[in-house]
């Protein structure tokens, strides 16, 4: 693997596997009664957020120390966007206290790989989510649970199945690494969006694009539903939110018309009532919550491997 | 008494080797003089002194990021005589007082002619004309007006100041960006940006407005110009402009033909610019449009900033990039190098029509006998690694760094008066 994880496009095939691998044997940890492991014992591992991500950040958090890890969170508010502490300087700062990974969840597209770049800090960078970028771990998490759902042989690979992802691609950082890291794993993925929330040149993306969710969730094997902030519609991107929700909101109505085995997936927080009706974000074949169980051991699987070492991370008992 | 040069073997515009004879601020041809200092000056090539029409010296108000005297120290060993100086300065060049002032800090230095340029609205506020006439009137005489940073996007206001300007023969140099196409805009609008999560800047946004002040312009029979044309539709648009009998020319700036938009995927703000580094098939059209006489000029669009304004993240950065001193080497290396355009051409576009579009007198001239001694001499042959310190600019947001250049800036001659000898200030 790199030393750093920007984007998902850092993670060849085996790198990725190796993750999910990886992540399912620190998985089993989550059902043991002492859920801590000295693997990154000494090691200081850095959370800094310029933006605020309660969930993100507890799950690192949590991963880090499950490994034995010290974790310092630093939430810094404001950016060199707002005339706070410059970016640089907050890097010096962590710099100078050792850190030997910085997790950085920040609202400007490139700010973590501006981070690993530029001379400023040593550490490992994991790209905790960088404005309408990426999210990497988001995306391993994500490929993670389909594999435990939907993947085929030893390995729970995901060749051939078909993961449509739904709503505002234009800003979601979920939907780039998304897209990037199942097609590495050799998923099918099929955007969904109305024409104004995907990018210019999407059709470069190894993907297939459509503007009609009914035609695309009945072959679907995961939908993933994206979170669509109201702001976008102040922005004219989609007439009104009941607009939105008729004709890219997943409802009963739609989930009807799903596979048996398909799962529904969501990277939250929800908008109930706009992207995803209650009772799917409930049903039982929503693995929304179990995303979140699956972050922590993805994150850990991360952290591990970028910085650990060579030895097994759950070892001794084989 | 001041000194006179007699520069020998000199190939004047690339042609047969002479010698010049500058003497009491004046060209004399072939003429011999005891006393004069002798530059032996084979195979250098002699250029009238390069007029830039977009140069930001930022004085007053950002003397952190440059001053009139370190911005025509760096124009001076770029080769240029003569700078006009953009008016989005703070205070904004809107008033005879700010443009006068900045007129006079140019006298003083002495490096380089500063030719203020006046804002078209009141504080760059799109709202109201600024007092154009006074600026012209002033001593500072300002023939060019551009709100430059910011678009006079009202088709109103710009039709008006396309029309009083023709009072004092002046044109408005238009910084063609529709502003709602390109809120928040970071770079160049493409697959690129999607990638990246950089919001586009997309070149409909230049040239929507590139439409509509050509008719514009035609409508009211004024002439217009236009700054840094950047896509290869504005191109077309300006050609097919001019080829109504629209009175209008545009310029060109040396990054947007050379340099393309997948630096941006290094998220290096020091190329981040407005507008921003475009297409490979952009670049290759503007050089064409270069070529063909479409796109009349070259000007730097010199942007100086601080080092902190550029050492962050990407969307936080000012837009800009230094040019003055490595303009003529990225000239020659796109253009002349390629075949696309002679000595005399480069000339053309880097001095005589600048200062045409100007109204500048005394720059632009031919290098001919009883004309103004303003002269580079210029190395073709000579290579150099573009080294950021080494910049008479107070900023370093050179784009060109480590890259090596063709060409080098031997001697520059401002009314016969070496500003540059031997590749050094004088």
């Amino acid at each position: 693997m790199k030393r750093h994880l920007l984007s998902a496009a850092d993670l060849s095939r085996d790198d990725a596997e190796l993750v999910l691998r990886t992540a399912a044997e620190l998985r089993e940890l989550a059902d043991r009664p002492i859920k801590k492991l000295p693997a990154l014992r000494g090691r200081t591992v850095v959370n800094l957020f310029f933006e605020d991500s309660t969930r993100t950040r507890i799950s690192f958090e949590a991963a880090a120390k499950r490994l034995s890890a010290d974790v310092i969170n630093f939430a810094a508010k404001g950016s060199s966007l707002s005339k706070g502490e410059s970016l640089k300087d907050t890097a010096l700062t962590l710099e100078a206290m050792g850190a030997d990974a910085v997790v950085v969840r920040h609202g400007a597209s490139g700010a973590p790989h501006r981070l690993a770049h530029s001379g400023w800090v040593r550490s490992s960078v994991v790209n905790a989510g960088d404005g309408t970028h990426e999210h990497p771990t988001q995306a391993l998490l994500d490929a993670f649970t389909m594999s435990r759902h939907l993947g085929t042989g030893p390995k729970g690979s995901l060749d051939g199945r078909r993961v449509a992802i739904v709503g505002d691609v234009l800003h979601s950082r979920v939907a780039r690494s998304n897209a990037l890291l199942l097609n590495t794993l050799g998923a099918e993925v099929t955007l969904v969006a109305p024409p104004t929330l995907f990018p210019v040149g999407v059709e470069s993306w190894p993907v297939e694009i459509s503007y009609d969710l009914d035609a695309v969730i009945p072959k679907a094997d995961a939908v993933m539903m994206l979170r669509v902030q109201r702001e976008r519609m102040s922005g004219g991107f989609f007439p009104t939110a009941r607009e939105y929700s008729r004709r890219y909101g997943l409802d009963g109505r739609r989930m009807a018309t799903l596979q048996d085995h398909t799962i529904v997936m969501h990277p939250g927080p929800m908008v109930r009532g706009m992207e995803i009706t209650a009772d799917v974000a409930d049903a039982d074949r929503s693995v929304i919550v179990e995303q979140v169980t699956n972050g922590v051991a993805v994150r850990m699987a991360v952290l591990y491997l970028l910085l650990g070492g060579s030895e097994p991370a759950v070892g001794g008992e084989e | 008494m001041s000194t006179s040069y007699l520069i020998k073997n000199v190939s004047v515009l690339g042609g047969e080797p002479t010698d010049l004879l500058l003497k009491d601020g004046v060209v004399h041809e072939g003429a011999d003089e005891a006393g004069a200092e002798v530059i032996d000056a084979t195979g250098l090539i002699a250029l009238p002194g390069l007029v830039d029409l977009h140069t930001h010296l930022r004085e007053p108000g950002r003397e952190d990021a440059e001053t009139v005297e370190s911005g025509t120290r760096a124009a001076a060993m770029g080769g240029f005589t003569a700078v006009h100086a953009m008016a989005n300065t703070e205070p904004v060049a809107d008033t005879a007082g700010v443009v006068e002032q900045v007129w006079r800090l140019g006298r003083e230095a002495g490096y380089c002619d500063v030719y203020p340029v006046g804002a078209v609205t009141v504080g760059l506020g799109g709202q109201q004309l600024a007092e154009l006439g006074a600026m012209a009137d002033s001593a500072a005489r300002v023939r060019v007006f551009s709100d430059d940073g910011k678009c006079v996007s009202d088709a109103v206001l710009m039709r008006r100041a396309l029309e009083y300007v023709k009072a004092f023969d002046g044109v408005v140099a238009q910084h063609a960006q529709e502003p709602r196409l390109t809120e928040g805009a970071q770079m160049n609008e493409g697959p690129l940006s999607g990638r990246l999560g950089l919001a586009g800047w997309p070149a409909v946004a230049e040239e929507a407005i590139i439409a509509r002040d050509v008719l514009l312009a035609d409508h009211v029979g004024s002439r217009l110009h236009v700054c840094h044309v950047s896509t290869a539709g504005s191109v077309e648009l300006i050609r097919w402009a001019k080829g109504k009998g629209v009175d209008v020319t545009a310029e060109a700036c040396p990054h947007h033909l050379l340099l393309t938009d997948d630096l941006a995927a290094t998220y290096d703000p020091v190329y981040k610019v407005n507008p921003p580094l475009r297409s490979a098939a952009d670049a290759e059209a503007l050089r064409a449009g270069l070529a063909d006489g479409t796109i009349d000029i070259v000007a730097t669009d010199h942007a100086p900033h601080p080092h902190e304004d550029k050492d962050c993240e990407w969307a936080a950065a000012a837009f800009g990039m230094l040019g003055l001193e490595t303009a003529l080497s990225i000239v020659q290396q796109t253009m002349v190098d390629r075949g696309l355009l002679d000595w005399a051409g480069v000339a053309d576009r880097m001095s005589h029509a600048p200062a045409r579009i100007g109204r500048v007198a005394d720059h632009g001239r031919p290098i001919a006998a009883g004309e103004p001694a303003n002269i580079v001499l210029y190395d073709p042959a000579a290579t150099r690694v573009v080294d950021p310190a080494e910049s008479q600019s107070l900023s370093r947001n050179t784009p060109y760094r480590g890259m090596e250049l063709p060409g080098r800036v031997v001697a520059t001659f401002l009314r016969g008066r070496a500003t540059v000898l031997d590749g050094k200030l004088q």
